[in-house]
């Protein structure tokens, strides 16, 4: 298995809190455990998109993993409804379907990246860093042991 | 059915089973299915509407379902686990969100709707159609099948017709 530095918030040198929505549990376990490799936190998880924007108002994590094709409400609905209210959220959608509508429709409406399922963990790693920018630090892997 | 909506198919199947598995995997046995569906263990169902329509089930023996989740879970689950239920589903997901992105980079456009678990005996019939396609992945967990039963919209034959005299 690859290791990966851990991606640490920069105001505070925390791990970074994510809110993973997908309606398969299959799915969410499997962004959870990749989401541990890079150091992160799971702030919370949802099913489709009307429990992703109550879950984004109720922890207000610092990235969203969002999945397009649910019930309820799609992905993309779910994250233009969710940066109509919070303009700095990050959402980073997530799904096997991955044309290039689906990607400039969710681009278009509030999403900053598109990651294609299966998900590769080194292809999601460079996503999270590139959309936190700033925000984050890769953390030294030893240093970030040693606080633990 | 034609090749052309099969081959990106069996292409997402064996990229999306080999990445999730980390095993080398072998297309068995193809056969055409005429008579009415009959489910062979775990089947999740995929219903794609559009220019193409029809669906594509994924097909796997209670034992190698387990073996599979199992695998892509990094644990072993007891078959009656929801996860295993889930992983099937969440792999005919993967795999026809995969086919849908290439087909629609050939210009068809369709809605993939969301995996449902196939928990009836058998399906309805294959017609002239919409004949059923299967193919059979071998891996070493076990063998999966996948059925396809698609066929072109009006709206999409048209389409077709149109390219083929613009190539002209």
């Amino acid at each position: 298995m690859e290791q990966f530095a851990p991606v640490r918030r920069s105001k505070d040198g925390q791990p970074v809190r994510y809110l993973v929505v997908d309606d398969s549990v299959f799915a969410r376990k499997n962004l959870a455990h990749i989401l541990e490799l890079f150091g992160g936190q799971l702030a919370g998880e949802a099913g489709d998109g009307v429990a992703a924007i109550a879950e984004y108002e109720r922890l207000r994590p610092d990235l969203v993993l969002m999945d397009i094709t649910m019930p309820r409400m799609e992905g993309i609905e779910a994250a233009e409804k969710i940066v109509q209210q919070f303009p700095e959220a990050r959402i980073v959608m997530v799904s096997s379907v991955g044309y290039q509508e689906n990607i400039v429709a969710a681009l278009q409406r509030g999403a900053r990246h598109f990651v294609q399922k299966p998900v590769k963990p080194e292809v999601l790693y460079e996503v999270i860093k590139y959309v936190l920018g700033e925000d984050a630090v890769v953390a030294n892997a030893a240093a970030a042991g040693a606080q633990q | 059915m034609k090749m052309e909506l099969i081959q990106p198919l069996i292409n997402a199947a064996d990229a999306v089973l080999a990445q999730g598995l980390n095993l080398p995997i072998a297309i068995g046995s193809i056969s055409m299915e005429e008579e009415t569906y009959r489910r062979k263990g775990l089947a999740a169902l995929v219903w794609l509407t559009g220019d193409i329509e029809g669906r594509v089930i994924f097909d796997l023996d209670a034992s190698t379902a387990v073996r599979v989740a199992s695998r892509m879970a990094g644990s072993d689950l007891p078959e009656s686990d929801m996860l295993v239920r889930e992983t099937v589903c969440e792999l005919a997901n993967q795999v026809i969100g995969n086919a849908v992105t290439t087909l629609n980079d050939q210009g068809f456009h369709f809605r993939v709707h969301p995996p449902v678990l196939h928990t009836s005996e058998q399906g309805t019939s294959s017609s002239e159609d919409t004949e059923a396609i299967v193919f059979c992945f071998e891996t070493e967990l076990g063998s999966i099948f996948m059925n396809m039963a698609l066929r072109y919209t009006a709206k999409a034959q048209e389409k077709q017709t149109q390219a083929a005299k613009a190539g002209r």
